[in-house]
């Protein structure tokens, strides 16, 4: 698609070279953090520092892994990320739904209501919520976090699921209502399976941002820390290998979802724009 | 009834989520105020804001804040504007671009301030490389309490590295709602790239380059975990003081007048830009 219009060969190539540089920027680093999780404890300690590994070693991160805390927080921010992604989807897809199929009063108002909470610090609002979490009961809970969690994706999810949705034909579904159909059954058996590629990709982009989340979680948590959380809080008393294989073991995760939702990013955020 | 029962169909379904923003979106916001303003003991005081304002860490905390944004916003909104008008520009193999540079979408603050702190650190990798290269002997101190523009910049570097992604992702999309053909008759037309992207593409972007920025600067004015992992507490920042506030201090008071400001700063923020694009959109009308 030649959309910026003719080029001059010396161009091409200078965006050629800005593309790559720009992927080296990306790129460089992570590889660089993999060196660093992935060497044995005495070579992170070594000066100079070699670019390019000699020994590959697990012990770095075997230490890390065996570090006091880490399973149970490892495990604390899954069941938060999976509690995250069920909790926004159930109350978001509905609302998601409704935009996308249904002209009604009220419909703008509460589209630009969604888009509006985008442009307030969802995560700072965990301070006020702590207080009101110690009298429910919710304060140092998975619950509690995950709450907060659903908060921060709830509009992103809910304009996803509208453009999902909205690039659902309606045609189909009122084909299955003709041939006699349940306004239910047309939407179990007919939208819902052509969304589901969607709803996947929204659901996995909620785990990530759950994953990723750390100021609400450390806030709202003293001993049921998520990994995040529990890294930070001990970070700057912990040795080097330890922080690298911390965010080594923090990204591996986080890149493996996107590589598996690539082809959504795009789409996801665009409509979110409009 | 049934066609009652139609007629409140969206309504029902829209339920679920304005109840639970309502009380985990709306109610926190008053009860930050509420927090902000009053003593302990619940009474009406000033006494938070005072104490939050009459601290040492807070007009370095507000000041470091401030320069972040103005430094890192720009700054990546020029970057994921010329990375999104590479992705568009047709190179070959502009999808594995467009993958590779959105890859920073998954990372973490928390995460990023640990890659950058392994190239940063005192026998990190960019010391070794100015070694090899022959420029140092030993190791110069980058991520020092005494050397804060280092400090800063580090901040600057890790931010810009892991948050451009979602401007430039934006921005991608919006480059893709503009239609081709006013692209086409400008050049038809013989204006040159530049006068191409100056003249047709940037006044159609910007409505995309609204939501980036105004998106992009709330995140920025939130910056916590990039810090502490590169700079511990020696450079105080907004949030990360609300954080301190409530984690070792247990002062739920200050830390909410910490939040309210954050608050406050986000919201004047996002009423200047549209305020920006109101006055341009009459430009344009006249």
């Amino acid at each position: 698609m030649r959309w910026i219009g003719s080029w001059r060969h010396s161009g091409r190539v200078l965006a050629y070279g800005l593309a790559l540089l720009f992927s080296t920027w990306v790129l460089f680093p992570i590889y660089l953090i993999a060196v660093s999780a992935l060497s044995p404890r005495e070579a992170i300690y070594q000066w100079p520092k070699a670019l390019f590994p000699a020994v590959f070693s697990l012990d770095t991160l075997t230490f890390f892994l065996g570090s006091h805390g880490i399973l149970g927080a490892t495990i604390n921010s899954i069941w938060v990320a999976l509690i995250t992604l069920v909790l926004s989807l159930v109350i978001g897809a509905p609302a998601g739904y409704a935009l996308a199929r249904f002209v009604f009063p009220g419909r703008d108002t509460f589209k630009i209501l969604i888009l509006t909470t985008r442009a307030f610090p969802i995560v700072i609002l965990s301070i006020p919520l702590a207080v009101t979490f110690i009298q429910w009961g919710l304060y140092d809970t998975l619950l509690g976090v995950a709450l907060v969690h659903t908060a921060l994706a709830l509009p992103i999810t809910i304009l996803v699921t509208n453009s999902i949705f909205l690039s659902v034909p309606r045609d189909l579904e009122e084909a299955a209502l003709t041939l006699g159909c349940s306004p239910q059954q047309a939407f179990l058996r007919v939208a819902l399976p052509l969304a589901l590629p969607g709803l996947a990709a929204a659901a996995i982009f909620t785990f990530v941002l759950s994953w990723n989340e750390v100021f609400a979680a450390t806030i709202l948590t003293l001993r049921s820390r998520t990994l995040p959380a529990h890294v930070l809080t001990v970070l700057n008393e912990s040795p080097l290998p330890f922080r690298f294989a911390g965010g080594f073991f923090l990204i591996a995760p986080a890149l493996v979802f996107i590589f598996i939702i690539r082809r959504y990013l795009l789409n996801m955020w665009g409509r979110v724009v409009k | 009834m049934n066609r009652r029962l139609a007629f409140l169909g969206p309504y029902l379904l829209l339920l679920p989520s304005i109840l639970f923003l309502l009380v985990f979106f709306a109610w926190p916001m008053v009860q930050a105020l509420l927090l902000a303003f009053q003593t302990p003991e619940g009474a009406f005081a000033l006494g938070p804001v005072q104490q939050m304002a009459g601290d040492v860490a807070f007009k370095d905390a507000l000041r470091n804040t401030i320069l972040l944004v103005l430094l890192i916003v720009p700054l990546q909104a020029t970057l994921a504007l010329i990375m999104a008008l590479l992705i568009q520009a047709g190179l070959r193999g502009s999808g594995l671009f467009l993958y590779t540079w959105t890859i920073p979408l998954g990372i973490s603050d928390l995460a990023a301030g640990i890659v950058w702190l392994s190239i940063f650190t005192e026998r990190g990798y960019l010391n070794s490389f100015l070694h090899d290269v022959g420029l140092i002997q030993r190791p110069i101190p980058i991520l020092s309490y005494e050397n804060p523009q280092g400090l800063f910049l580090a901040v600057v570097v890790a931010e810009t590295w892991r948050a451009t992604a979602i401007v430039m992702v934006i921005l991608v999309a919006g480059l893709q709602m503009i239609p081709r053909d006013y692209v086409e008759a400008a050049e038809v037309f013989g204006a040159g790239l530049w006068q191409r992207i100056r003249y047709v593409i940037l006044p159609l972007l910007r409505p995309s380059l609204q939501v980036a920025l105004i998106l992009r600067t709330i995140l920025a004015f939130q910056v916590f975990a990039v810090v502490i992992a590169l700079a511990g507490r020696v450079m105080p920042v907004l949030a990360g003081e609300a954080y301190f506030w409530y984690g070792s201090y247990r002062n739920a008071n200050v830390a909410a007048a910490y939040a309210v400001l954050i608050l406050f700063v986000s919201i004047a923020n996002t009423v200047l830009y549209l305020r920006a694009l109101r006055t341009r959109e009459e430009e344009v009308a006249l």
